[in-house]
């Protein structure tokens, strides 16, 4: 295909080189060239948060990043929330909590959740809300969402 | 999408010759929020996508107390609203680096992406131009400075020229007793674009009783952010007082020329502006007298 | 706070338990595969080329160019659909069906809304498949649009369909019109039921377009290998009604059309119609490459089913003493371009929750240039609510009558005839109506200017409908657990949880999976609130058939007679030896050396569905300067029959109601003059984020369900029905002005209150 361009990323940790197009965004190139398809697309805009990652550090929707803007940089998706010794507790507290139903947006969360979680463990409701609020969710009303990440902090510190 | 082709220049200079060597096919990327959703839906297009977040100028986030404060065209929302000299000098810049999209969005948007997609409702435009923001602009016949206000000349239109680019705006350093704010009006709470939305910037004098001078913006009322001046310049030297602050949210209202459209009609718009002028105008107040 | 209360009469080992669901790791970790992960070795990329206007006539259609851009191996149009070639006389009766169903899929002569499907082209990628899009030339002469039920009504509207007659009142008609029927329900004496009434109101209401809002957009993939044998892989509520409107629109035999449901991104009614499969496989079948389609956001808001647009007229009497005598009520809903809004189900549920003697419906299916509605979670039910629990508050109001207590006094219950005729079984209704007034939220004060408090109730019917479900004894004791149904929303476990509980073994060892359509029997869709009731019904018959060959075999061995052996919570032991006793585990580790395996198998189709109840109580603030309103608490009580998995039904409660929120305060689709949406993506049609709620309380009430061995009721879709009209009437209480249009956007709250 002419005009692929050559990418040298990180992802979930694992050095990673790919090729795409200039005008794949990183959600395609995750999911369409590496096959990763935990991270989810559900209005390839930016409005539904649903193909969440970490990008250096910062959550961020990859349908409105260029795969070729990964040159470099450190990318984390739901493939690498899970570690071989178990699910994170994010991951837990969601499957005790009910906390999906069809699921779909289920690693936008988790990823949005957990970046939130690493930088302040005692978030409140009204804060997990406001984090949470690029994030929809369409089956659960969000209840049962905030509960398992309220959950989670106390799996986290215990 | 269209192909493209894309370069990330390392220095001002590199980035100036690639948009030139396109001229109006070439387009900057900064957070790619607005950039990449046009491009997709074929409201804009591109041959040349040039990334401008290597080089070191627009990433800059830097206050000094006598030139004020410095934010590279491309520094995203967040490391805007994590500032701590931002944060303590220009919370009125925080108000809507800390609402414009969501987390994610605010990890990559940046305040000069927001300025030159030029949009009518864009959040940064009213609380820079009511603050007195300047947009420093480098092109292939060297730099020039252009007031926020006069930036904007129509929806996703804006002054500058082919091969020309944002680097950063300056806000002047906040005068002794001044305060700003900006709020929007969306149906929800976040993750909307304004039906309406006002940035007011207020100077008082010591005793906190009495305006020295006022700048007042407004948001999706017209086809450009609004500079309402006269409605700023009618609290200079007036008491603080809702009479004074009425009068200046009437003004407010008579600089607004909205349209109805799916996000509000004319008269709720013109009627929003009202409400939210006497809100960010108390709310600056406030912060001026050291309230909040 | 109170949060989650569960009232139940009857306890259970896995029934009522709160199992983690066995598909929740996949899900928590992106392993799950919805339709949009399928993956095939030389997989092409299709793309749809859609109707720019509301209402057109296609001139002319040019592929040519397309057909010849490099990396494109197939474009089709309505011409490749088997309908262009069938003939009025071979089609008979069947002609006007398939035409519409065709017509549907790929546009002939006429586009009937933006976003109609005309051409589509399978290419190397999405991006080719979008350049190809924009070398296909289309000339439209345009027409004028007909956008609503009272624009498309009209005697000189512009007409959609020129051999649309309306079916009225069974007759059909000799005039085309965008009436595609008028149907009418009546019991008792209307007039001398408004004669013996004290109050009479009589009240219009409007409610816009609405979308299901699923995350996951549509999506199929399709092969048609060259000995004809079609393989679709799809996000689907009903993989079987998929295969049926393929095999019905492709003439195509039912057997070679097998569809695997992919994991599902949500549906709530939305995903039933067979919109992209019947394209994806002719472009496979002209490529000979397997073909993915995919949707996107704009495409989903205007190519698939949003709920219909509705304007209804309820007029209602009462006496002093709080009793309905009567009641007249007009429903015109959209069907969109195609006959067959949820009119007629509005009309059935617009009056189910109360005993009214004297009642008239009439009920008008109009087609308008909007997307063709698909159900939504209780199809009508929620706008019709809107109408009638609206005129109710107001008669209340003028009575000085506690809602509820107003409710409670005309409530249906066990042995009241609906308007349109079934009698009530055993419900739900009164016990829900008495915890909503017992819950801490109603007697709670609610101070301050600009508050409201709202109540309502909701009805829906609940279906019984077809399911199948095989269990296999493994060796180990554990079995596997075969089922044709969807899993949406957690229902593995709650059909799980069935069979452990009839067949006496842990949840943990039941391990349920969802197949194609070709490795089980017909099973209808995930929909109608009828999963857990009807393919828990299944799985019960299959652990039933399971266990007479498990006494059988036991008998066997213990060469005893099958009368003398008893299977009583996972154990077999013969009725007068205590000696001859084996677990369940002990006799599957025997069963391979005693005659073979053991497989239960049923296939259902039961008639004891229990009808659902909810009553929601709802607080608001509204801000005078701005309009917006603010949900400050809810409360939702409903009647389950059974909660097989609290969590979930809770969790179909809080999402039906957050759906409900989002109808009433700002979700709408927005047209501009032309027909066009203004509002087709996730920012401008605005659904609740998680910012602008507070959690939701639930109440769970468990009156049995007599027609299900655990008393299941179904539970998915009467929680949208009260939040339409709860809110409405809290936001009248709170601004002093009453709420006739839905939904409530801080425009129309100002507009109301000034």
């Amino acid at each position: 295909m002419p005009g692929l361009v050559h990418v040298s990323t990180t992802i979930n940790g694992n050095p990673t080189d790919f090729l795409c197009e200039p005008r794949q965004s990183l959600l395609e190139v995750l999911r369409d060239v590496l096959g990763m398809t935990g991270t989810k697309e559900g209005c390839n805009d930016g409005n539904c948060g649903a193909c969440t990652v970490v990008l250096d550090g910062r959550i961020v929707t990859s349908c409105l990043v260029l795969g070729v803007e990964a040159q470099g940089k450190e990318v984390s998706t739901i493939e690498g929330v899970a570690s071989p010794e178990g699910l994170h507790p994010v991951q837990l507290a969601f499957l005790e909590n009910a906390a999906l139903q069809c699921g779909i947006c289920t690693p936008g969360f988790i990823v949005a959740s957990k970046a939130l979680l690493d930088r302040e463990p005692d978030a409140d409701e009204g804060r997990i809300r406001h984090w949470l609020a690029g994030n929809l969710c369409r089956c659960t009303g969000y209840d049962k969402i905030v509960r398992a990440v309220l959950d989670a902090e106390d799996k986290m510190k215990a | 999408m269209e192909a493209i082709e894309y370069t990330t220049p390392k220095t001002i200079a590199e980035a100036v010759q690639a948009m030139a060597s396109a001229g109006d096919r070439a387009r900057a990327l900064a957070g790619g929020t607005d950039l990449l959703v046009q491009l997709r839906g074929g409201r804009r297009s591109a041959d040349l996508v040039v990334d401008v977040k290597d080089i070191p100028e627009l990433n800059e986030v830097s206050y000094n107390p006598q030139s004020g404060l410095t934010i590279g065209a491309a520094a995203p929302c967040y490391q805007i609203y994590a500032n701590a000299d931002v944060a303590a000098n220009y919370p009125g810049l925080v108000d809507s680096a800390s609402l414009i999209g969501s987390i994610q969005i605010q990890g990559r948007a940046s305040l000069g992406g927001n300025l030159c997609n030029s949009a009518p409702s864009a959040d940064a435009i009213p609380p820079m131009i009511a603050m007195g923001g300047v947009a420093n602009i480098a092109g292939p016949n060297g730099t020039r400075q252009v007031a926020v206000e006069d930036f904007c000349t129509g929806p996703g239109r804006n002054v500058l020229e082919s091969g020309e680019l944002l680097v950063s705006i300056n806000i002047p350093a906040p005068a002794p007793n001044s305060g700003a704010n900006y709020l929007r009006f969306i149906p929800r709470n976040e993750m909307d674009i304004a039906v309406a939305g006002v940035g007011s910037a207020v100077v008082l004098d010591s005793s906190g009783q009495n305006f020295v001078s006022a700048r007042i913006a407004l948001a999706s009322v017209a086809p450009t952010p609004v500079f309402a001046r006269e409605a700023g310049d009618s609290l200079a030297g007036k008491a603080v007082s809702d009479e004074s602050i009425e009068e200046a949210a009437r003004l407010a209202m008579e600089a607004a020329v909205p349209i109805t459209d799916m996000r509000g009609t004319v008269r709720q718009r013109i009627h929003l502006v009202g409400v939210l002028t006497r809100r960010t105008l108390n709310n600056a107040i406030r912060r001026a007298r050291g309230e909040e | 706070m109170t949060s989650n209360i569960v009232l139940s009469e009857v306890e259970y080992n896995v029934v009522g338990k709160r199992h983690v669901r066995p598909d929740g790791v996949d899900k928590v970790t992106g392993r799950a595969q919805y339709g949009a992960d399928v993956q095939l070795a030389g997989l092409l990329q299709a793309k749809v080329l859609r109707s720019p206007h509301a209402h057109a006539r296609i001139k002319s259609l040019d592929t040519s160019a397309a057909e010849r851009h490099p990396g494109v191996y197939a474009v089709v149009t309505a011409a490749d659909l088997p309908f262009a070639s069938l003939t009025r006389e071979e089609l008979g009766g069947d002609y006007q069906r398939l035409k519409f169903a065709s017509n549907h899929v790929l546009a002939t002569d006429k586009t009937l809304f933006k976003g109609h499907p005309v051409a589509a082209v399978a290419a190397d990628s999405l991006h080719v498949a979008e350049e190809a899009l924009n070398l296909i030339k289309v000339e439209y002469e345009v027409l004028p649009p007909a956008m609503t039920v009272k624009q498309a009504m009209k005697p000189n509207a512009s007409l959609l369909h020129d051999d649309l007659f309306t079916s009225e009142l069974g007759e059909m008609s000799d005039k085309p019109s965008n009436v595609a029927s008028h149907m009418a329900f009546e019991a008792g004496d209307v007039e001398q039921g408004f004669q013996q009434a004290d109050v009479v109101l009589e009240r219009e209401y409007e409610t816009a377009s609405v979308h299901q809002g699923y995350i996951e957009p549509h999506n199929s993939t399709a092969f048609w290998n060259a000995d004809g044998q079609l393989n679709i892989w799809c996000s689907t509520q009903g993989p079987f009604v998929v295969r049926t409107n393929v095999a019905d629109i492709l003439r195509h035999p039912v057997s070679k059309v097998k569809v695997t449901p992919m994991e599902i991104g949500g549906g709530f009614g939305g995903k039933i119609t067979a919109y992209l499969e019947p394209i994806a496989a002719l472009l496979s079948r002209k490529s000979g490459r397997p073909v993915k389609l995919l949707m996107t956001r704009t495409e989903v808001f205007e190519a698939s089913g949003p709920a219909p647009g509705t304007w209804m007229k309820v007029k209602l009497g009462a006496s002093r003493d709080g009793r309905i005598t009567a009641a007249d009520i007009f429903l015109a809903f959209e069907a969109g371009a195609y006959p067959g809004s949820p009119v007629m189900q509005g009309a059935a549920c617009a009056l189910a929750c109360y005993d009214v003697p004297n009642a008239r419906i009439n009920g008008y299916d109009v087609v308008v240039n909007k997307p063709k509605t698909a159900a939504y979670r209780a199809p009508g039910s929620p706008q019709a609510a809107f109408a009638v629990e609206s005129v109710i508050d107001e008669i209340c109001e003028q009575l000085n009558v506690d809602p509820l207590e107003f409710r409670l006094r005309n409530a249906s219950r066990e042995g009241v005839r609906r308007v349109e005729g079934p009698v009530f079984r055993r419900i739900g209704l009164v016990e829900c109506l008495e915890a909503a007034r017992n819950h801490d939220h109603y007697s709670a004060p609610l101070e301050g200017p600009y508050r409201g408090r709202g109540v309502a109730a909701g009805f829906w019917f609940n279906r019984g409908f077809q399911s199948a479900v095989n269990i296999s004894v493994n060796p180990d004791g554990t079995v596997n657990l075969i089922e044709g149904s969807v899993d949406i929303g957690g229902s593995r476990a709650s059909i799980a949880q069935q069979a452990a509980e009839t067949l006496g073994i842990a949840y943990e060892d039941v391990k349920p999976t969802v197949v194609d359509t070709d490795s089980i029997g017909y099973t209808m869709v995930t929909g109608g609130s009828r999963t857990t009731f009807a393919t828990g019904w299944a799985a019960i018959e299959a652990a039933e058939d399971v266990k007479t060959q498990m006494v059988e075999r036991a008998a066997q061995i213990w060469d005893a007679s099958v009368d003398d052996v008893e299977y009583v919570d996972g154990v077999l032991s013969h009725k007068s030896d205590p000696e001859l006793r084996m677990t369940f585990r002990e006799l599957a580790r025997q069963l391979l050396g005693t005659g073979g395996g053991i497989t239960g198998a049923s296939n259902v189709d039961p008639a004891g569905e229990g009808n659902g109840f909810g009553v929601h109580v709802v607080d608001v603030e509204v801000d005078p300067d701005t309009g917006k309103v603010t949900i400050l608490r809810y409360t939702a009580v409903q009647d389950a029959g059974k909660a097989i998995h609290p969590s979930y039904v809770e969790g179909q409660m809080q999402g039906g109601v957050v759906q409900g929120i989002g109808w009433a305060l700002n979700e709408e689709y927005f047209f501009s003059d032309q027909g066009q949406m203004m509002n087709s993506s996730f920012l401008d049609y605005r659904m609740p984020t998680a910012l602008d709620l507070p959690m939701i309380d639930t109440v769970i009430v468990e009156v049995a369900n007599p027609g299900h061995p655990y008393g299941v009721r179904g539970v998915g879709e009467v929680p949208i029905v009260p939040p339409l009209p709860a809110i409405a009437s809290a936001i009248s209480h709170a601004i002093g002005a009453r709420i006739n249009r839905l939904p409530a956007n801080p425009g129309a709250v100002l507009e109301a209150m000034s």
